[in-house]
């Protein structure tokens, strides 16, 4: 049985073209099933995210399969075929094994290492599973895939550093003030991004917002958005001490917060540090405040610096994580192939065939006076009995036209029987926590 | 059996730092966490060291240089621990293990024979007098240590030089914290220790005070730590001022303790 993935992506296809055969999460049955019922398909999985539109499946036919999944991709949702053939990609056996892996650990999203894929994964298997168009062989593929990107986060920093300016300036408050639950973020204008920033220190937990802006209107009408207290531009001088943290965005052609100002207000707040993120261009903070004892200042560039280096450093570590995937692809491969109907089969008789010989051994060394002949007779009777209570559990197997079914009698009988090697089984344990 | 004891010291800690040293630079969690199981050993056998030196000497082994720099060595360490397992930061020890291994290393270099008691040492005081100024000097020593982190930690952000380094450095708040927090505890120490020293000083001499060197560098290292203290209550100093004034006083407090005893004579030098 061979696993398939067809699909499109952030990298290959623009977001025109990614909505249009996105599938809507309420209404995964339908595609599900239609899916499993096309020729030759016997499990599949949707992963439908606004960043990806991916349709695993398991098949023997790989080539008719992918096809199949192309067409169905394209006919569910009525876009021409041809338009959307060059955007797709397709693997089959092994790269695909990579490219889940790699897609659950996140090594293959716009910003590596961001921990949502894999939720959403494990939401879109929630709904195979639901409606059972996944089994034996999708549901294990995807389990691995999961527990890869557990190892990745574990064993590699990909996930450590923060990525986003306004993360960035999160992650700096918190080298600066430690417990940021009780510090105080003033907002100052209301550029786009000093409010996303002002949003990720809200969701962090500070204790509270002020906000100003030349027009008070605007500061109240944030502040409410916010639930923050507005502040008059005016009194900007008395407020400044009672800030921890300082987001600047105003469209004032000259500094509005000047070193000078700085002593009086440290003083004031009894030295306390002070941090400044200046987002405006031209910038609203005189650099030199920097300079003052206790102040810390950033502006947008500097930021944007600190993105850059943990980019960098994102990049080292997904190469280690890349190294964790190939590892753990071998391993999935192995119980994979011991899915193959002729191996198991060999493996039940064998296993049958050690267990008579045995018994048959044992019987025959405790039987003293024993007439001529018996021996041979006793052996054509243990065979003949091996071989009718295999006979329909064989020819069951060596049936082609059961899909699934087969993968998950094979799976059974391994487990039934313990048939699997020991190296199979430390790979099951794994899968299992 | 002393001397096998202070080696083994000795040479768990030079391993404890080069390890410390190591996961200054490389980023792995594990490197710390072995430093710290090796420090935790080294420790004991510190301990051991100490309580073995005292059931042979019969006295608190506090009396000449190589018992002082390896009791203060020890309080360094302990008080180190406790912080480690309040804050679990650690890089503390990168910086508080090449201190207590540089004075093991003063102790190992002054002679290890256990003298005769001086008649004038011979007071239930030598206990009360000696420890309470080795635990001050470890808690200010800590101080030192946490520091020069946030001088570190505080150039970092301001010049954005934010590498693996600055990842590890706690936050500056927790940095100032700990360092006010050894203030807190190291002060009171040295006060009574000076009080207890001055009451023994009478039973001993029949004088309080005589200012001698080491009495008079003492009270310099009291008004500085005083100063910081009152500055950091009252006008609130902190951060870089607080921790410059705090590596300052640890200087002054190394000079009353090792430049008094060792360049000035007095009741003091251990000679």
């Amino acid at each position: 049985m061979n696993i398939i993935v067809v699909g499109l992506s952030h990298k290959t296809a623009a977001v025109e073209i990614r909505e249009k055969v996105a599938f809507s999460p309420t209404q995964m049955e339908k595609p599900l099933n239609a899916l499993v019922a096309l020729p030759d398909i016997t499990e599949a999985v949707i992963v439908s995210t606004c960043n990806r539109v991916e349709l695993y499946a398991t098949t023997r036919d790989v080539a008719g399969g992918m096809a199949r999944l192309k067409r169905f991709l394209a006919e569910y949702h009525n876009f021409p075929l041809e338009t959307l053939e060059k955007h797709l990609y397709s693997y089959h056996g092994e790269e695909a094994t990579r490219h889940v892996f790699r897609v659950a650990s996140s090594l293959d999203s716009m910003v590596v290492g961001e921990p949502q894929i894999l939720g959403q994964i494990k939401t879109s298997y929630g709904y195979a599973a639901e409606f059972k168009s996944s089994g034996v062989i999708l549901n294990r593929f995807l389990h691995k895939a999961f527990s890869v990107a557990k190892r990745v986060r574990t064993e590699t920093k990909i996930a450590s550093s923060a990525v986003s300016v306004a993360f960035a300036a999160v992650e700096l408050a918190k080298k600066i003030f430690g417990e940021l639950s009780d510090k105080t973020v003033l907002l100052i204008g209301a550029g786009e991004m000093c409010e996303l920033a002002a949003k990720h220190f809200i969701n962090v937990g500070v204790r509270g917002v002020m906000v100003t802006n030349r027009t008070y209107e605007r500061a109240e009408k944030l502040a409410e958005e916010f639930d923050a207290k507005p502040v008059h531009f005016e009194a900007l001088m008395d407020h400044l001490p009672k800030a921890d943290i300082i987001l600047s965005s105003t469209g004032a052609p000259h500094f509005i917060i000047h070193e000078k100002d700085m002593e009086d207000v440290l003083r004031r707040r009894k030295l306390k540090p002070m941090f400044f993120i200046d987002i405006a261009v031209p910038r609203d903070i005189d650099p030199k405040v920097n300079d003052v004892e206790n102040c810390y200042l950033y502006t947008v560039d500097d930021l944007n610096g600190v993105v850059a280096t943990n980019l960098e450093q994102r990049k080292i570590e997904a190469a280690k994580a890349e190294a964790i995937v190939e590892q753990e692809i071998g391993q999935f491969f192995k119980w994979l192939s011991s899915l193959d109907v002729t191996p198991t089969i060999v493996a039940l008789r064998s296993h049958f065939d050690e267990i008579r010989k045995a018994e048959l051994a044992k019987t025959l060394s405790n039987w003293k006076d024993l007439p001529p002949g018996a021996e041979k007779k006793m052996e054509a009777l243990t065979n003949a009995i091996m071989n009718k209570l295999l006979h329909h559990p064989t020819s069951l197997l060596k049936r082609t036209d059961q899909g699934s079914r087969n993968d998950l009698y094979v799976d059974a009988l391994r487990h039934l029987f313990d048939l699997e090697t020991p190296e199979q089984q430390e790979g099951m344990m794994e899968l299992e926590d | 059996m002393n001397a096998l004891l202070f080696n083994s010291t000795l040479v768990i800690y030079a391993v404890v730092t080069a390890v410390y040293l190591i996961y200054l630079l490389k980023p792995k969690e594990s490197l710390g966490k072995t430093a710290l199981w090796l420090t935790l050993a080294g420790f004991l056998v510190h301990c051991g060291f100490t309580l073995n030196r005292f059931i042979e000497a019969g006295h608190t082994p506090i009396t000449n240089l190589h018992e002082s720099l390896s009791f203060f060595s020890l309080s360094v360490v302990g008080i180190f621990l406790l912080l480690e397992r309040r804050y679990k930061i650690s890089i503390l020890g990168s910086f508080m293990m090449p201190v207590a291994l540089l004075i093991m290393a003063i102790s190992a270099s002054f002679s290890t024979i256990i003298p005769p008691l001086n008649p004038a040492l011979k007071s239930k005081w030598l206990a009360v007098h000696t420890i309470m100024a080795f635990l001050g000097y470890a808690a200010f020593a800590i101080s030192f240590g946490v520091s020069i982190m946030y001088l570190i930690q505080s150039h970092f952000l301001k010049t954005r030089r934010l590498g693996s380094m600055f990842q590890k450095l706690p936050s500056l708040d927790i940095l100032d914290d700990i360092s006010y927090r050894c203030l807190t505890f190291g002060f009171p120490l040295l006060t009574f220790a000076i009080i207890s020293g001055a009451i023994w000083a009478e039973t001993a001499w029949g004088t309080y005070w005589s200012w001698d060197p080491k009495e008079t560098w003492s009270l310099i290292t009291w008004f500085i730590y005083a100063a910081l203290l009152h500055g950091r209550l009252t006008t609130g100093w902190r951060g870089r001022k607080a921790a410059m004034l705090s590596i300052f006083g640890f200087v002054i407090m190394l000079f009353t303790f090792l430049g008094v005893n060792l360049l000035l004579p007095g009741l003091h030098s251990y000679k």
